[in-house]
């Protein structure tokens, strides 16, 4: 009963994990219909650059790099929305999918390049090894708790920035009727180069406690986007809460199937998602309405 | 105006389809010929080709004219391929008879993965399909008869199964794969050319107007999407018939999504002679920049992002658009009107 209990709790703390991995998917597609199939592999790229950085820099703990790389990260997603993506979003949805496809398979081969195949693994000192002793001989490390906490602190940031900013106020706008924001004097081309870059900002932050809590390599980024998907659709399109609730749901599958054979974890997962796409398509916490 | 004023030709060939139907039947004698001439090597790497084919006129149909953008559909190579090995190893089937029965089942298997990814809305859907594909890797992970993760070779008995009286075991692979495209090839110019066709065509260049004029669009796609995973059956099933050995990981790998996806964006979405042109290219810059390594793949992958962003309608759509030319003429064209005996409108070209 404790060890079941104990995979519950690990379960919930890793969805803290593919909150991460989902909050600027869910973005994304909240502001500009966009779904971004290199999402994955840009997660990936951040916990490369975070090693990178780490060791040019001869930094403590990977939490510093992101001073540096996320400014760094929001400017490529700048750049990358206004040069490549802008141009294919319209009503066809085959050019930004095929668009995103082509840019993961060069992010993922430029990584492989460049860092070669070899698995690769942040180091989180301390953090990684403590933990907090709860009654029944349970025990939470420090880090799940960090990676929760940070992921809401996340979605309350990007949740500030949508709701109670003048920013947030043109995202909706723009989401609602684009002709119409564009009347009222919204650039929407750099509104969305805005938006991504935001997403890739918090794609940096996932990078680094993904980077902590496992190895990593080039070819580890469609698993990352697929758990942030798998995240997204559990909680229902275009609610941020409901995205962290959907990777918590997501984390406790894994958690219970790794119980059964380990070979079950990530099948394990992917069931629990096609069963709430079987029940209920549009997610257990649906957006309701503005 | 009474209607039999009005007096219409409607034309689907053009000067350069009838060319090619007359160039056509050389073309396909040659290389039902050619085993008999060409190396070892250069057969191997024909078959590949046919398979890259068959593989882009497929997934061209469901993406370029269905509009299910799939991004698994090496769920069914894979599928195709394991149904193959299951048959013949365990059940110990004719290879050839288990050819056909694991295109059955790709396609029976279709009809449920449908009924879920269909719930996603475009980009998602094409994620969802991704999801499938890793779940049929996983599960084939799990089956010990099958070799569970590291996979199973097929046994020698197998192999000495397939040659037909006088054919060698390469010439049947050969023939097998020559004529698997050109059944897709030519099965896709028939679907378009017929009723089904016609509705596809409309969803493709509008979804919305071709619903509104009566076309039951989720029939239509459901239809495709168990068609063309009949045919990616079939083509994964051959594909492992010649590789003689499967496991999960190669089986279910992106890559073979990733490739087809290229082939059909560089050469042209949405027309049949695209993928053609398309896997031309591929084996031409695979010939030249295979070497490279995942610079080969940097360099794909740039490609067909530029070409989707500066050419969408891909290398042959943009020749076709400049010239005029159709070789597969799938869109009907109104050659001649008459209106009370005036010709309003007189195109048609001398026969």
């Amino acid at each position: 009963m404790t060890g079941l209990l104990d995979t519950i709790i690990q379960g919930i703390l890793l969805g803290g994990l593919y909150g991460l991995f989902a909050a600027g998917l869910s973005l994304a597609f909240g502001v500009m219909r966009l779904v971004n199939v290199a999402h994955g592999d840009f997660i990936v790229l951040g916990a490369f650059l975070a090693l990178y950085v780490q060791r040019v820099l001869n930094l403590g703990s990977p939490f510093t790099t992101l001073v540096i790389l996320i400014p760094v990260m929001f400017v490529i997603g700048y750049v990358i929305q206004r040069l490549i993506l802008n141009p294919t979003l319209g009503d066809d949805i085959l050019r930004p999918v095929l668009v995103t496809f082509g840019l993961s398979v060069i992010v993922e081969n430029v990584l492989l390049q460049a860092f070669s195949a070899d698995s690769q693994k942040l180091q989180g000192g301390s953090l990684e090894i403590t933990s907090i002793a709860l009654p029944k001989g349970l025990a939470v490390g420090w880090f799940p708790l960090t990676m929760m906490a940070v992921c809401v602190a996340v979605i309350a940031i990007l949740q500030f920035i949508m709701y109670r900013t003048k920013l947030g106020r043109a995202f909706r706008a723009t989401s609602d009727d684009g002709m119409t924001a564009g009347l009222m004097g919204v650039n929407s081309q750099h509104l969305f180069a805005i938006a991504t870059g935001i997403t890739l900002a918090t794609v940096m932050v996932a990078g680094v406690f993904t980077g902590i809590r496992a190895s990593f390599d080039p070819n580890s980024g469609p698993d990352r986007l697929i758990f942030a998907f798998e995240s997204v659709i559990i909680g229902g399109l275009g609610s941020l809460w409901g995205t962290l609730l959907g990777g918590v749901l997501l984390g406790v599958a894994q958690g219970i199937g790794a119980r059964l054979s380990p070979d079950w974890q990530i099948l394990a997962g992917h069931l629990a998602f096609l069963v709430v796409l079987m029940v209920k398509p549009s997610g257990l916490f649906p957006k309701r309405g503005d | 105006m009474s209607a039999e004023k009005i007096k219409v030709l409607v034309q689907r060939s053009t000067r350069t389809s009838r060319v090619a139907t007359i160039l056509f039947v050389p073309l396909v004698i040659i290389l039902v010929l050619a085993p008999r001439w060409l190396d070892r090597g250069t057969i191997s790497m024909l078959v590949e080709f046919f398979f890259y084919l068959a593989l882009a006129q497929l997934w061209n149909l469901l993406a370029g004219y269905a509009g299910v953008v799939s991004l698994g559909q090496h769920a069914f190579i894979g599928l195709g391929g394991y149904v193959l090995f299951g048959l013949c190893v365990i059940a110990e089937w004719h290879p050839l008879l288990a050819l056909c029965v694991a295109g059955v089942v790709c396609a029976v298997v279709a009809i449920p993965v449908a009924a879920l990814v269909f719930r996603l809305q475009g980009a998602y859907l094409a994620i969802g399909t991704w999801v499938i594909a890793e779940v049929f890797r996983l599960a084939f992970s799990q089956v010990t008869s099958l070799g569970a993760g590291s996979g199973i070779s097929l046994p020698v008995s197998v192999a000495q199964d397939i040659p037909i009286s006088s054919l060698e075991r390469d010439t049947v692979l050969y023939l097998l794969s020559l004529v698997l495209s050109l059944f897709v090839t030519f099965g896709a110019y028939w679907l378009l050319c017929s009723r089904s066709g016609l509705a596809l065509t409309a969803i493709r260049d509008n979804e919305g107007a071709a619903r509104s004029t009566g076309v039951d669009n989720l029939r239509v796609k459901l239809l495709i999407f168990v068609a063309t995973a009949f045919g990616t059956g079939l083509v994964g099933a051959l594909i492992y018939l010649t590789k003689f050995r499967i496991s999960p990981p190669a089986a279910f790998d992106i890559n073979w999504t990733s490739y087809v996806i290229f082939i059909v964006v560089i050469g042209g979405i949405g027309t049949l002679e695209g993928p053609i042109i398309g896997t031309l290219v591929f084996f031409l810059l695979r010939q030249y920049l295979a070497d490279l390594g995942s610079w080969y793949l940097i360099i794909l992958g740039a490609v067909a992002v530029a070409v989707m962003l500066k050419m969408p309608l891909g290398l042959w759509g943009a020749f076709s658009k400049r010239f005029d030319v159709h070789i597969f003429p799938t869109r009907r064209r109104l050659a001649k009107a008459e209106v009370e005996g005036i010709v309003v409108n007189d195109k048609a070209e001398a026969v």
